[in-house]
Formats: C-alpha cells, sequence, structure tokens
C-alpha cells in the first residue's frame, strides 16, 4: 500500500493521543505518586490537578488521585516540579520496575 | 479594451486589484515599492478590499501571506533583492506547505556591493525552492501573467513568483490593456481554498514528518518527507501542462496570447536562435533583426517558465539549429549562468542538439542595447566558424580588459 | 521638427522612432513630464511609447535625466536613450553642469527653458535650438510649489510647439489624466502659454 491513500498534499496530523509515536519508550525517569502527599486525595475531592494543567503531553488523566498514562510519558518531570506537596517522585527507571506494579498510575 | 499608459509596478498592483486579493503584505525596497504604495492607496480610497497587513521585515511579509493563504485567503506579497534574500527560509516554507501565495519579484542586483539596479540574481537564487517562476517581458504580460499566476497557483496548490526586470520594466511607462474587473472575475473566479482547518476536525499542519512513511493516530499510513517532497515534484511537472492551458483559457476570455512556457521570434527558419528570459528577450528581437539584415538567420526563444524548465520544449525548438546563445542576467558564481546551464542539461544527448553558448549581460543594470547583443552573436558565430563547440561565457560590455 | 529620427546604423532603430532625452533637476518633475508625453503620444496616434526615468534613486536637486521613445510601432528598446532626436532641457543651469547634448544627432532638436533666444543658447553645430521661457509660463498660471515655479507640464506646451510630435488638444487629456480638475486646469493654462512663447 502506498502513501498516496492518506490522500495528503502536504504534512499534517490530528491532535490524538499517540499522534507523535509511543513516546514512552523515551523515558529514562517515571513520575511516581505517593497517594498520602497528594492533595487530592488527601481531600478525596479533584482538588489541585496541577499534575495535570502542567503536563505538556496530555499524559496525566485528571482524578482522585490524578493518573500518569506511561504508554506517552515522557518522563520530561514537570508534574515533579510543580506539585506543591512533592507527591510525584522522579525515580529512575531500572529502579522503578518493583514500584510500578503499584506505583506510578 | 481600455489601454493605460503605466509602469510594469502599476501593472502589478492593478493585477493584484482585478484579482480582489485578501491580504496583502509586503515590505518595501527598490524598484518594488510603488506596487505596495498604490494597492495601499487603493486600500485606503475603498477600491481594493484587502487586508494590508503592516510588517517589519520581507520575513514577516512572507510569514503573513503563508499563514493567510493557509486559512484560504488570497494573497500578494510583492520584492525585490536583498528582500527576497531576507525572505529566503518562508519561500521555502511557502512551497513545502503548498500554498498558493503570488508574488512578484522586481528584479534587482543583490548586494554586495550595494545596486538598486536591475539584473535577476535575486530570482535565480531561489529557483530550487519549488515555486514557479515566470518572467515577463513587457508590462503588459506583467498584469497578464500575475492573473494567471493564481489560477496556476490555485489549481497545483504551488506558489508562483512573477520576475520582471526592476526598473526596465518597473519604472517604465508603456501602454497597458487594463481589463474590466468583470471579465477578470470570469476569469479568476473566488478561490475555493482546501479545507485545512476545520474547526470541528482540528489538525496539524505542517508537523514533524520522519524520513519514513508512518501511520497516524487513525491508522492511516501518512507520507514520509520524502513522498511529500515527490508529490512536490509531480505538481510542478503538472504545472507544464497548467500554465499552458491556463494561458489559452486567458487568451480565449482577452483576446491576446503571449506564449506559455517559451515564446519565439523569427524562429521557424532561424539558424542561430538566442535564448532569455524577461525584457532582455525583446531586447534580442531587434539584435535578431539586425542580424537578418546582414543575412545570418537568427530567431530569439524566450523563457517565460524557467521553473518548471520546459526541457522538452526546449529540445524541440533547439533541434537542428547551428547554434543556441544564452543571454543570462545572473551567474551560478563558480560555474556559469543558470539558464545556460539548465539549457545545456535539456539538451545533453538530444539528436540534433546545437552547441550551446552563454553570456552574461545586464549585471546591476550595465546597459546591454540591441546593437551590442547583435554583436555578442557575431563573435559566437566567428566562434563556431572556427571550429570551437566549448567556450566560456562572455561577459557583454565587461571593461576589465582594454578590447583589442 | 526632428526630421532625422532613428539611428540607421543601430539595429532595429525605425525612421519613424523618435529618441527624447530629458534633463532637469530631481523634484522638477521631469520623470512626470515625460509619462505625460507618452500618454499624450499614444493617444494621438504613436502605437509605441515608453517613457522611463534615469534608472536609481533620485535626489531633489540632483541633475536627472528621462527617456521617451515614441514610434508608430511596438518599442522593443529598454536602454536608456544615448542618442536622442530631441534633448528637453528644464533647468538651464544644467547646459553648463551636465553634458546635455551629449549624443544629439545631426539636425536633432535642443529645446531649452530659458528667457534667453534660441541664438543665445551654445548648442553643438547643426543642432536646431529651441527655447521657451517655461518658468515664466509656469508662474503666469500660478503653479508655484514651495517657491519655485513647476515647469513639468509647462514644457509640454514648449515641446508640442518645437516638434509637432503632439497637440495642445492631447496634452490636455493627458493632463487631465494625471491631476485632479483644479489642478489640471492651472497645469494646461501653463501648458498653453508655454507653447505660445517658444522660439525657434
Amino acid at each position: 500500500m502506498g502513501t498516496r491513500d492518506c490522500q495528503h498534499q502536504i504534512a499534517m496530523s490530528s491532535p490524538a493521543a499517540g499522534e507523535a509515536g509511543a513516546t514512552g519508550d523515551w523515558r529514562t525517569e517515571r513520575p511516581v505518586l505517593d497517594p498520602a502527599l497528594c492533595l487530592a486525595q488527601k481531600q478525596e475531592k479533584e482538588a489541585c490537578q496541577l499534575c495535570w494543567v502542567y503536563c505538556p503531553d496530555l499524559c496525566i488523566a485528571r482524578g482522585v488521585p490524578p493518573a500518569v498514562l506511561l504508554t506517552y510519558c515522557k518522563g520530561c518531570g514537570i508534574c515533579a516540579e510543580v506539585c506543591p506537596t512533592d507527591a510525584i517522585a522522579m525515580v529512575p527507571e531500572r529502579e522503578s520496575a518493583a514500584a510500578a506494579a503499584g506505583g506510578a498510575r | 479594451m481600455s489601454i493605460s499608459i503605466l509602469t510594469g509596478n502599476d501593472a502589478a498592483a492593478h493585477a493584484a486589484r482585478l484579482a480582489r486579493v485578501q491580504v496583502v503584505a509586503a515590505y518595501p525596497i527598490t524598484p518594488q515599492s510603488p506596487v505596495v504604495e498604490m494597492l495601499s492607496k487603493w486600500s485606503d480610497q475603498g477600491d481594493l478590499q484587502a487586508e494590508l497587513v503592516r510588517v517589519e521585515s520581507e520575513h514577516s511579509a512572507l510569514t503573513v501571506c503563508i499563514a493567510a493563504a493557509t486559512v484560504g485567503a488570497r494573497v500578494f506579497t510583492a520584492t525585490s533583492a536583498n528582500g527576497l534574500a531576507y525572505m529566503n527560509e518562508q519561500i521555502w516554507w511557502a512551497a513545502g506547505a503548498r500554498l498558493p501565495v503570488v508574488m512578484c519579484c522586481v528584479n534587482r542586483a543583490l548586494a554586495a556591493p550595494w545596486n538598486v539596479l536591475n539584473d535577476q540574481q535575486d530570482s535565480m537564487s531561489v529557483r530550487d525552492a519549488g515555486w514557479v517562476q515566470l518572467y515577463c517581458r513587457d508590462n503588459q504580460e506583467v498584469l497578464d501573467t500575475t492573473l494567471q499566476a493564481w489560477r496556476i497557483a490555485e489549481e497545483l496548490g504551488l506558489p508562483v513568483m512573477v520576475c520582471y526586470d526592476g526598473f526596465l520594466l518597473s519604472h517604465t511607462v508603456m501602454p497597458v490593456d487594463v481589463p474590466e474587473a468583470s471579465a477578470v472575475d470570469a476569469f479568476l473566479p473566488r478561490h475555493e481554498p482546501i479545507p485545512v482547518i476545520d474547526l470541528a476536525r482540528p489538525r496539524n499542519v505542517g508537523p514533524v514528518t520522519f524520513a519514513d512513511p508512518r501511520a497516524n493516530a487513525d491508522g492511516v499510513i501518512c507520507h514520509g518527507y520524502m513522498e511529500l517532497r515527490a508529490l512536490h515534484q509531480e505538481a510542478l511537472t503538472r504545472a507544464l501542462q497548467v500554465i499552458p492551458r491556463v494561458e489559452r483559457s486567458f487568451a480565449a476570455l482577452f483576446g491576446r496570447s503571449r506564449g506559455a512556457l517559451t515564446w519565439g521570434h523569427l524562429l521557424d527558419d532561424a539558424e542561430v536562435v538566442l535564448v532569455a528570459a524577461g525584457s532582455i528577450g525583446v531586447e534580442l528581437t531587434v539584435a535578431a533583426e539586425a542580424l537578418r539584415a546582414e543575412g545570418v538567420k537568427a530567431g530569439v526563444l524566450g523563457i517565460r517558465a524557467y521553473r518548471p524548465f520546459p526541457a522538452e520544449a526546449l529540445r524541440q525548438a533547439l533541434q537542428g539549429r547551428r547554434l543556441a546563445l544564452v543571454f543570462d542576467k545572473a551567474m551560478s558564481y563558480g560555474h556559469e549562468g543558470p539558464i545556460c546551464s539548465d539549457v545545456r542539461s535539456a539538451l545533453f544527448g538530444a539528436p540534433g542538439a546545437p552547441p550551446v553558448f552563454g553570456a552574461v549581460a545586464g549585471l546591476g543594470g550595465r546597459d546591454a542595447a540591441a546593437r551590442e547583443l547583435a554583436e555578442v552573436a557575431r563573435r559566437a558565430l566567428a566562434d563556431l566558424d572556427r571550429g570551437v563547440r566549448q567556450r566560456p561565457a562572455e561577459w557583454v560590455n565587461l571593461q576589465l580588459e582594454e578590447r583589442a | 521638427m526632428a526630421e532625422q529620427s532613428g539611428n540607421p546604423t543601430a539595429p532595429g532603430a525605425r525612421r519613424d522612432m523618435h529618441e527624447i532625452r530629458w534633463h532637469g533637476r530631481g523634484g522638477q518633475g521631469a520623470v512626470t513630464a515625460a509619462k505625460i508625453l507618452a500618454e499624450a503620444a499614444f493617444h494621438g496616434g504613436f502605437k509605441g511609447v515608453a517613457s522611463s526615468p534615469s534608472f536609481g534613486s533620485e535626489r531633489r536637486g540632483a541633475p536627472v535625466t528621462a527617456s521617451t521613445r515614441l514610434s508608430s510601432e511596438p518599442i522593443r528598446l529598454h536602454a536608456q536613450v544615448t542618442e536622442p532626436d530631441i534633448v528637453v532641457v528644464l533647468d538651464e543651469t544644467l547646459l553648463a553642469v551636465g553634458n546635455a547634448t551629449a549624443g544629439l544627432k545631426p539636425g536633432g532638436t535642443l529645446l531649452v527653458n530659458t528667457a534667453r533666444p534660441p541664438s543665445a543658447v551654445p548648442a553643438p553645430a547643426g543642432a536646431r535650438v529651441v527655447t521657451a521661457d517655461v518658468s515664466a509660463a509656469a508662474t503666469e498660471a500660478g503653479l508655484i510649489v514651495a517657491g519655485s515655479p513647476m515647469v513639468n507640464t509647462a514644457i509640454l506646451g514648449a515641446f508640442a510647439a518645437a516638434t509637432g510630435l503632439v497637440d495642445l488638444d492631447h496634452l490636455r487629456a493627458a493632463i487631465e489624466g494625471s491631476f485632479s480638475p483644479a489642478a489640471a486646469e492651472k497645469n494646461f493654462r501653463a501648458a498653453q502659454i508655454a507653447h505660445a512663447a517658444t522660439r525657434g
């Protein structure tokens, strides 16, 4: 199948999850959230959500607590930087395998 | 029919007005400035319903046109020389983004040293950017070609550069038939843009594109960079059919035809063919007649479309001639004149192809009068008669050395 | 009237081509005069008309030239006029400064804006000298801008009288196409006065 089938005359794409590829494999550290420190979790309502606001790649879902979508998260660390209670830690990938099971969501 | 006595710049401005352009963004530079001054005056008077965007540079001028064309506006800009050079990055963007931008390049020498006079180094230096480039002989052709440019641009999704010689045409008045707006509306209907911008279906335009094709989020395999470039080349190749078709449609409506990809003068039985683009071609018709008066069968082949390059038309037109003598108003420094190079490559290996000699003329406004151009042809013929088949380009009227 | 027109040795020069070179000072309107003449000549029956300024940038007061070609056929020459049939001098001080008559063809016409008679104007041998006090005509018509008479339309009246290549009716139409009605009236009046004052 040739690429003419896309019928594009110029380069274009639709803004959608995964449009730039599975960028999760760029990651060398992942954000790991400690629910005990997260404001939303502590107040048991959708409070704060600054990590969701600031994530440049829409890789955090709003919630109590917010959840990280690791398929696309590049590990930039902005969420950890903006978290007012330091609830998010950036953990090197090679150390996070164990934590991944229950940690990052 | 209404004949006015107009400069080339007047003619270009009339074309933009008659095309009902919607966005104009340009930065003044000699010799282009009067085009923008006139459009600005008409806009003030309410005779031109266009958004005139004031910009601080040529780079911004073309960027505004790119943005406006992306959302579907019919746009126009004009520049010269260093202004065109300053646009360079956006020249490539307009082409790669396949936008129907129409720009007049009022041909002027590039600095340094500073010089505001005519040659064609500016537009020749961006010949590879993927624009259609058309060269004009006289002010009528400036008006007609600029009108045709939008048809070509909008059909192919390609920017078109209409090139005309600074001062020689831009500031010289001559009779020009200015058509009625209603007749132009019939030739150039309201532009129906490709719906790139759709609020219901947001898209990224011109995003990072990888070397290889890849699936988008919907699983559709999309072009890689090279596929898009091949499509661009296809469009320019298709322009070889579209330019003549648009010209025929123009001729049917307005009753005048000035040639499509090329034009000829006394070509039928010509043994020596003088080749050039722009107003020097007109001067060459006078030189050819002078040569004929001496018994030399000379003719002129004018290049109207330089990109796409009409290689096949040139092979046919030059087959079986004794000599093709190409006059360039530009240089590919370190090699030879760009048109000369392209004519050579078009003819290479073709049966019956004549030797191709080059001449460089009129750089930085140096006069090249018909009698001097005829002299160049006489010297070329003398070389040919001595058996010369390859020689370096003659620089016409150069005064570095005392001439023997 | 210039009998000799077109250089027979120059390729493409036609017997019926009239080549005119204008000499003025930046701001005097020589370029506008050349353009209006082209319009008047076109409407008077010349199929080929072309006028261009000396190429480059123009500075107020600096000597400038302009070229005009008139012919029964479309003009195919773009180079500046170097061998004029007619030289028009808008400011007589330019006769001393520049080489205004350079290349003037034998039998060619030299038209000068001066109060002096033709016999008092230095000219190459064989040239036909025509004079008119164009500044006085412009002043009489009230064409004073920044303290100086605007001579560029008045000189066209003298040109018509000196050469017969255009007439006053066609000049009037071309002037009316270039100015507001009130300004056109004054400018044409100046051309009429200069036309009547032409000697030579």
